[in-house]
Formats: C-alpha cells, sequence, structure tokens
C-alpha cells in the first residue's frame, strides 16, 4: 500500500508547430488524487519516470471544481475535465493528450477561441436598452426558469465539439454548444428579438444542416446538458424561418 | 484630453465586467486583459446567490436592514457611507440582471425568489440554482460580448498584468503585460486603468478559491506605492472539502439539516469511522456550545476545529480533518433536501457522504482587505482604481454570506464612470520614456528568472508558504508565532533568490508565470503577517486569545500597509473608520441582534 504508484503518459508538445513526444510519470498514489492534482505534483517534482528532468507540464485550469470551463483534455481516451477526473477510477497507465480538434498552444492547453467567436456570430445575449434603472426584468414562470438554466450551465468546454463527427475544419461546423445558446437566448422574452438573426446565422454551410445527429455530443457533456433536444428544436426554428424567408422574397 | 477616453479593466471577473459595461456604454474605449478567458474567471464558482433588499417576501426587508447587517457582520470596521451606497443599490442590481437574463429562480407567480442567508433575519438572497456566480458571470460577459462585436472592447486574454506604467509625478499611465504564450512584455498606454483582479487565496496554498486567485497584481502595484489596507483579514469557512488541489465548499445546510461534527478521542485512529463506538467520538461542538451544537456561527465553528485539530491533535489520521457526518439521517430525506451538494462530494472525493462521514476541514475563503480605495474606488495612485474581491471597501472585518457579487458588481459600476471621468479631465503626460524604462525591468525580471542557477522549485516553495500562512495567519492568531512567520517568509524570500527553474523556453512558460506570481505572493503575505501581529484585538475575523475582545478605542481604524523599498518591507499607518450612520455597538450571534 504504502508504495503504490500512479503511472502517466503524457502527449507534449512544446509549441504549436512542435513534433509531440510522450513522456512518462511515475507518482506516489495517495488518496484523493485527480488528473489536475497530479499534474500539480509533477510540477513541483519535474521529473520523467526514468529520472531525467522536464519541463513542468502546461495545462489550463481555474475552477478545480468542474465549473469554469478551463481543463478539457482527454484522458484515456475520453474527453473530459480533468479537475473532476479522479485517479482510483482510471485505468492505468493514465494516458493524457490534448484535444484533438483544437490547436494545440503547448502540451495539454489547447486554443478554444472559435467558441467564442461562434457565440458572437450567433448573438449569444440578450440585448438590453442600457444599465440605467429601467425597474424589473419581464415575468417569467417557473416552468421557463427550469427549462432555461440547465441550458444556461453551458461551461464552454468543447467537449461537445471534440466528440462531434461533424466538428472540423471542411465543414465548418459551430458544433452542440453554440446551437443550444440559440435556444437558451431564443427563448428569453428580450432576448427573442434578435431570434432572426440568430437563426439565420445557423442556415446555411457550417450552420446546423451539418449535424447528422450522432448523439456524441449530449453523451459526453459534462454537465448533461440536454443537447440534440436543443438541436433538433432549433433545427425547426431554422426551417421554419427559411421557409418563410423564401416566401418574402 | 482625448475624446473618447482609453480605460483599462485588468480582470474579468464580475467587478471588471461591471466597470467594462458601464465605459463602453459611456462611449469609452476598453482593453480588458485576464490571465484565463473572462467567462472562466472566478467568479463562476459563487454557489449560493446574491443579496438585495427587495422586499418581495412580506418581511419588511430595506435597504436599511440591509445596511445595518452588513455593518455589524462586518463588526464595524467598514467605512459606512460606500456600504450604505451599495445597499440602496443593490435591488437596482438584481432587477439589471434579470434583465439580462440571469436564469434566478421564480416564484409560481413569477417573480424573483429569495432565499435566507448567514447574517440576516431576511430572505434577501436571490439565486439561480446553485450556481448563481456562473450565472451572473456569464451574463456580464454576453453584455461584454456584445460590445467586443461593436469594437468597442478589446479583449487580450491569455495575459497577466506585471505592472503599472508611473510617470514621474507617479500617475498612471498605463500597465505593462505579458502575453502567457509568446512570453512577449509589452506596454499598454491608458488614461486610466481598473483593477479586478479578485483574492488571495493561493497565498493559503489550498483554499476554495480559484488557481489564478494569487493576489499577485494587487502585491505588484502595492509594491509600486498603492496603499493595501486591512491585509489581515481573511475570512475562513468552517465546512470545505479537504482536497489535493483545492479546498472544495460545503454548504452550512449540511449542518442545517442535522449534520454532527466529531473526531475519533484517539489521536491517529485508524478505524473505519463507522466502526468507532459512540462513545469513543468527540462531539466537540456539541459538548463545547450544548445551545447551538454543530449550528454555532462560521466563526466559532472554525476556531473550535482549529483548536480540535491543532491544539489537541486529534485531526483524523493525524492530519487536519474532521468528520462531518449525515449517516444517520436516512437517504430519503438527504437526498431531497441536499442532493446537489452531496454530488459535489461524491464527485470530487470519489466516496457517497450517505454511507460515509465526510471528512471537512476550514478553509480559506474570502480576502476582506485589498488595495485601499476612496469613495470614488480610487487608489491612492492617480489614475488607478479597484473594484471586487481586489479591495478592502465593503465588507470590514467580515463578509456576510452573498454580499460579495453584489460588492463585486457595484463597485465596477462605480469605478468604470469615475474611471471615465478622471480620464477626461487627465493632463497629458510630462514624458513617455517610463513605458521603455517599465519595460526593460520586467523584461530584466524574466530573464534573470530564466537564467537562475539555484536549488530551489517555486511550486515547492508554494507549498511551503500555505502551509506557514494557514497554520499561524487564519483562524487563531498568537504574536508569537505571527513574529516567527514574518521571519519565515523573509527566508522564503530569500530562497526565492536561488530558484531554478526546469523550463527554460519561451513559449507558454508557466514556470516561470509562476515564480512571478509566488514572489508577490510572499511580498504580500508579510503585510498580512506583520498586520494580523500588530492588531491586539479581536474582530470579525481576526481573533487572537490574547486578546478576546474588540477594541474599538485603539483599533476601530483600518489598517494601511505601503511597501518601503529600500528596507524591502512593510510600514503601517492606522486611519479612523467612517462610522457616521450607525454608531458601534458589540456583535453577538448567542442571541437575536
Ligand atoms: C466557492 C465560493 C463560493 C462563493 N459563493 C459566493 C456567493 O454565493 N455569494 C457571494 O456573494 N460571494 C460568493 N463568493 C465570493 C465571490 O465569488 C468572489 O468574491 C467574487 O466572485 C470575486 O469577483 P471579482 O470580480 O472580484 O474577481 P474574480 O472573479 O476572481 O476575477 C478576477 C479576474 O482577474 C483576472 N486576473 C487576476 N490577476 C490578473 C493579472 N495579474 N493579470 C490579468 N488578469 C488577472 C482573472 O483572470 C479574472 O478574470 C464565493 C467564493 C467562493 C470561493
Ligand atoms: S448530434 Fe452528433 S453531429 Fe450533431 S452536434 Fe451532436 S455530435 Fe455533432
Ligand atoms: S454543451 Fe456541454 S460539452 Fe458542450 S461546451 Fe457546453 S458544457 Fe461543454
Ligand atoms: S478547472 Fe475549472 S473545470 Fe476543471
Amino acid at each position: 500500500m504504502a508504495d503504490k504508484k500512479v503511472l502517466f503518459k503524457i502527449k507534449r508538445q512544446a509549441s504549436p508547430s512542435a513534433e509531440p513526444v510522450w513522456e512518462e510519470f511515475e507518482l506516489n498514489w495517495h488518496p484523493g488524487m485527480n488528473v489536475i492534482s497530479s499534474l500539480m505534483e509533477i510540477a513541483a517534482n519535474p521529473q520523467t519516470k526514468d529520472g531525467k528532468t522536464t519541463a513542468p507540464v502546461t495545462y489550463d485550469s481555474n475552477c478545480l471544481e468542474e465549473v469554469c470551463g478551463s481543463c478539457a483534455m482527454l484522458i484515456n481516451g475520453r474527453a473530459r475535465m480533468a479537475c473532476s477526473a479522479l485517479i482510483d477510477k482510471l485505468e492505468q497507465p493514465i494516458r493524457i493528450e490534448p484535444l484533438s480538434k483544437f490547436p494545440v498552444v503547448r502540451d495539454l492547453a489547447v486554443d478554444r477561441s472559435v467558441l467564442f467567436e461562434n457565440l458572437k456570430a450567433v448573438k449569444a445575449w440578450v440585448p438590453v436598452d442600457g444599465t440605467y434603472d429601467l425597474g424589473s426584468g419581464p415575468r417569467q414562470s417557473m416552468q421557463n426558469q427550469e427549462m432555461t438554466y440547465p441550458l444556461s450551465r453551458c461551461i464552454s468546454c468543447c467537449c461537445c465539439m471534440e466528440v462531434c463527427p461533424q466538428f472540423n475544419e471542411d465543414t465548418g461546423f459551430v458544433g452542440a454548444a453554440a446551437i443550444s445558446q440559440v435556444r437558451l437566448f431564443n427563448a428569453h422574452p428580450t432576448g427573442a428579438a434578435l431570434k432572426q438573426d440568430r437563426l439565420a446565422a445557423l442556415m446555411g454551410d457550417g450552420g446546423i444542416q451539418e449535424c447528422g445527429y450522432a448523439q456524441n455530443c449530449v453523451e459526453i457533456c459534462p454537465k448533461d446538458i440536454p443537447l440534440t433536444q436543443s438541436i433538433s428544436q432549433v433545427a425547426g426554428d431554422v426551417m421554419k424561418q427559411a421557409i418563410t424567408d423564401l416566401f418574402r422574397k | 484630453m482625448a475624446n473618447t477616453p482609453k480605460i483599462i479593466v485588468v480582470g474579468g471577473g464580475l467587478a471588471g465586467l461591471a466597470a467594462v459595461i458601464k465605459i463602453a456604454e459611456m462611449g469609452g474605449n476598453v482593453d480588458l486583459f485576464s490571465i484565463v478567458p473572462v467567462k472562466r474567471s472566478h467568479s463562476v464558482c459563487a454557489q449560493g446567490g446574491i443579496n438585495a433588499a427587495k422586499n418581495l417576501k412580506g418581511e419588511g426587508d430595506s435597504t436599511a436592514q440591509h445596511l445595518d447587517d452588513t455593518i455589524y457582520g462586518g463588526d464595524f470596521l467598514a467605512n459606512q457611507p460606500p456600504v450604505k451606497g451599495m445597499c440602496d443599490a443593490a435591488p437596482g442590481i438584481i432587477d439589471l440582471l434579470d434583465r439580462m437574463g440571469v436564469p434566478f429562480n421564480r416564484t409560481p407567480e413569477g417573480l424573483l425568489d429569495f432565499r435566507r442567508f448567514g447574517g440576516t433575519l431576511h430572505h434577501r438572497t436571490a439565486f439561480a440554482g446553485a450556481t448563481t456566480g456562473q450565472q451572473l458571470l456569464y451574463a456580464l460577459d454576453e453584455q461584454v460580448r456584445r460590445y467586443e462585436a461593436e469594437g468597442k472592447v478589446k479583449k487580450y486574454e491569455h495575459w497577466e498584468f506585471l505592472s503599472a506604467v508611473l510617470d514621474s509625478q507617479h500617475v498612471c499611465r498605463g500597465i505593462c503585460a505579458m502575453d502567457l504564450r509568446s512570453m512577449e512584455v509589452r506596454t499598454f498606454p491608458a488614461d486610466a486603468i481598473i483593477m479586478a483582479t479578485g483574492g488571495n487565496g493561493a497565498i493559503f496554498g489550498k483554499s476554495t478559491n480559484s488557481v489564478v486567485c494569487t493576489g499577485s497584481a494587487q502585491s505588484a502595484l502595492y509594491q509600486q506605492g498603492a496603499y493595501y489596507a486591512n491585509g489581515e483579514f481573511i475570512q475562513v469557512h468552517p465546512t470545505c472539502i479537504p482536497g489535493e488541489d483545492k479546498l472544495r465548499l460545503m454548504s452550512e445546510s449540511a449542518r442545517g439539516e442535522g449534520g454532527r461534527v466529531w473526531v475519533p478521542k484517539t489521536p491517529g485512529d485508524k478505524r473505519d469511522p463507522k466502526s468507532i463506538p459512540q462513545n469513543e467520538r468527540w462531539y466537540f461542538l456539541e459538548e463545547w456550545y450544548p445551545k447551538y451544537g454543530n449550528l454555532v456561527p462560521r466563526d466559532v465553528a472554525t476556531r473550535a476545529i482549529f483548536k480540535v485539530v491543532f491544539e489537541h491533535n486529534l485531526g483524523i489520521d493525524g492530519k487536519p480533518m474532521v468528520y462531518l457526518d449525515l449517516t444517520h439521517i436516512d437517504r430519503k430525506t438527504l437526498d431531497r433536501k441536499l442532493e446537489g451538494i452531496l454530488e459535489i462530494y461524491e464527485k470530487f472525493v470519489g466516496d457517497d457522504p450517505r454511507d460515509t462521514p465526510m471528512k471537512i476541514f476550514p478553509g480559506m475563503h474570502y480576502t476582506m482587505g485589498g488595495l485601499w480605495v476612496d469613495y470614488n474606488q480610487q487608489t491612492n495612485i492617480p489614475g488607478i482604481y479597484a473594484a471586487g474581491e481586489c479591495e478592502y471597501q465593503y465588507h470590514g472585518a467580515n463578509r456576510l454570506g452573498a454580499n460579495s457579487l453584489v460588492s463585486c458588481i457595484y463597485g465596477g459600476f462605480t469605478a468604470g464612470p469615475n474611471a471615465v471621468r478622471y480620464a477626461k479631465n487627465l493632463q497629458a503626460a510630462p514624458s513617455n520614456g517610463h513605458f521603455e524604462a517599465e519595460k526593460k525591468r520586467q523584461e530584466e525580471n524574466n530573464a534573470l528568472l530564466v537564467s537562475n542557477q539555484g536549488d530551489e522549485n517555486p511550486f515547492r516553495l508554494w507549498r511551503e508558504l500555505g502551509e506557514l500562512m494557514t497554520k499561524n495567519c487564519t483562524v487563531i492568531r498568537y504574536n508569537k508565532n505571527l513574529k516567527e512567520t514574518d521571519a519565515e517568509l523573509v527566508k522564503l524570500l530569500e530562497r526565492f533568490r536561488k530558484v531554478n527553474l526546469s523550463d527554460r523556453t519561451q513559449w507558454a512558460n508557466t514556470s516561470v508565470v509562476f515564480a512571478r506570481q509566488l514572489y508577490n505572493m510572499l511580498q504580500l503575505s508579510r503585510v498580512i503577517a506583520q498586520g494580523a501581529g500588530m492588531r491586539d484585538e479581536s474582530r470579525g475575523a481576526h481573533y487572537k486569545p490574547d486578546f478576546p475582545d474588540r477594541d474599538d478605542k485603539n483599533w476601530l481604524k483600518t489598517t494601511k500597509a505601503t511597501f518601503a523599498p529600500d528596507a524591502d518591507e512593510p510600514r503601517f499607518e492606522f486611519e479612523p473608520v467612517d462610522v457616521s450612520l450607525i454608531p458601534p455597538r458589540p456583535r453577538k450571534y448567542d442571541a437575536a441582534k
């Protein structure tokens, strides 16, 4: 028990253009370890399994309680949040790689700014008149809140995009997260003012039509967001909008 | 000055984003800097809610009551007029957030729902499920994204503020920052800057805070001449889940539903907790406080746990932990009332708290002190404003639950417009040479770190710092230990000179970044330790057994630390507290107020 070890294989890449290499690390086991705490330990003693001094692993993290969305990576091949990946529940050696569909910055840190750009494109906001005092907001039923709140818990981790067969450079597909945000903002009494713009942004190449309903997204989402439900609802709205547009021409 | 004021906001948590929105709305131009993409800021962690006396429950709540609860809860250390401003503005802030689309919980009639929180008898806390901070941050983030799409805001994410650029008159003219990927150091001019860089939990090693909450930016400014106020006031939450990497919050409601706190009576008892018979368990809270038992106020519970662990050496398995036991309550009741928080425990610890007692320990939670600001949120350096957890203004000696989110937004809403007004009246700088000089100074710091030949690892030094500060500068404070702590901090600063980074590259080098933060943490730690040493009284979160009472005669004062560069250590002065609205009275939670 005392000298139980945990073995890691980590894919390292010194820069966006460098060749990836694998390094092995061995840590002493202790209770409660997770992938981020292990990476912190490696930083405090940056040596590979065979005693070679190396650089601490670069990775993104912040909240360490699965709510900021920073630490998505591939752990034993599965896209997930590293802070909630408990070592005791993982098969060893634990293979850790960066997400594969986003440009690598260094080691496990990738550039996921594409999602933030997509959120801009679909106008994922409520167009308030201003921040001066305009009294209370529109009344909303408990039922509406119970529908929107889960959608609003998306942490922008991009796991749903990583596992989506349609999300790649060829399609330019916006991905499930942004589509689900369209549903969220269209459901808000004031947010609905931009509904047409949002639906228009999802038409054509890279839009909602790219989705093949493979459902990988909804299975991987760490926040259990009903993504396929969102996709079919928004797809229906896009279709209606397209038909309306057709008759307006 | 220029028609379009240029303001730099550092930090994209609630406070920073609130400031950005006001500035953009006033027609100003904003450069927004943040270490993490702003949507991933620490504000996402807040669970409980946000306070505002909307009085929607027919309880006769009022903003005056909110003010009184806040001042009383803060043990009369906060200047009262700004707190009044915040409490008066809070209902309007909730309305605005509601209009921005925050999915607040609703009543059957479709109005906002409110819950109870510590330190008040009213339902004053609006909430969005168990992730209120996340929901508020997203609402502001979305509004900022809208301004970004309109070209009024430019984001510099994955950039770290290193220092302010000050001219020969000591007026702020911009900032020096580093791209955390290319490691490029660059200066950015601005008419005014607003700091919104959050708390400093990382100084204590493990805390409930996020990773980037190091206080490094505040410390850098303190070393450049800004006052740092009330540094010794640190809030410790009694029930956190100790983790390898952080302390995750375990809500008070676990005890509210009947959870019992205990330790084995035998030191180092290695038995499975459930096999330890009742008479070999010590329910110390119930024994010491027969009337309130496990539901004593936060600071009392925290102190008791510390005493059991550090003075009686009875932590579980010799480690700093005690049991919080729910296993005597039936599963159905637990699931109905506590499911959300029990899931957090399950997810991160891997044990089911319905079967096994939870292991908990108090954890550093909130930084009451911070950059000194005036009632306009301006620091003592002209052109530098501050808002949110990084400044000291609203919570006195102890923050009430759900008051931080509102103080962040109110602070940002105050700082933003004031910075714009300041910028409009600003005279041109005497010269521009200060930019180059500041850049050079920071580049030299980096070069030194990368080339340094020594034998210290910054991550290991940090662990030592965290253990030292948690042991001596949190819950129970003794002057002897505080003195020794400061001496240890000096030693750690000396050892810091010998850091050796195994990463000497020039791309996304986290070791360089962390080492810089560590240095600033060490400097700020001395402010905390020495400030605590001087304040010979007990007030709010600051508790000295040798001086157990509040001493208004000598200590109804704000602590202000300034950095003495020659001596390389803090100097202190004290400022009377503005108690013009509510005369101080004793603070007691063992009876109704
Ligand atoms: C677990 C937990 C639960 C909480 N629950 C509640 C609650 O229910 N109600 C409540 O009122 N309060 C709560 N709080 C407190 C509250 O969440 C925080 O006080 C508040 O969110 C702080 O917001 P902020 O805007 O000041 O800073 P933060 O949200 O911490 O943001 C700081 C920003 O500064 C940036 N930054 C920092 N340093 C630099 C630098 N050098 N250069 C560039 N950028 C930098 C970061 O990237 C980030 O964007 C809770 C706190 C914790 C830890
Ligand atoms: S349903 Fe399939 S194709 Fe559509 S977004 Fe999800 S993973 Fe991609
Ligand atoms: S929808 Fe789920 S998987 Fe996709 S970004 Fe949001 S939280 Fe992550
Ligand atoms: S660090 Fe925030 S989600 Fe893992």
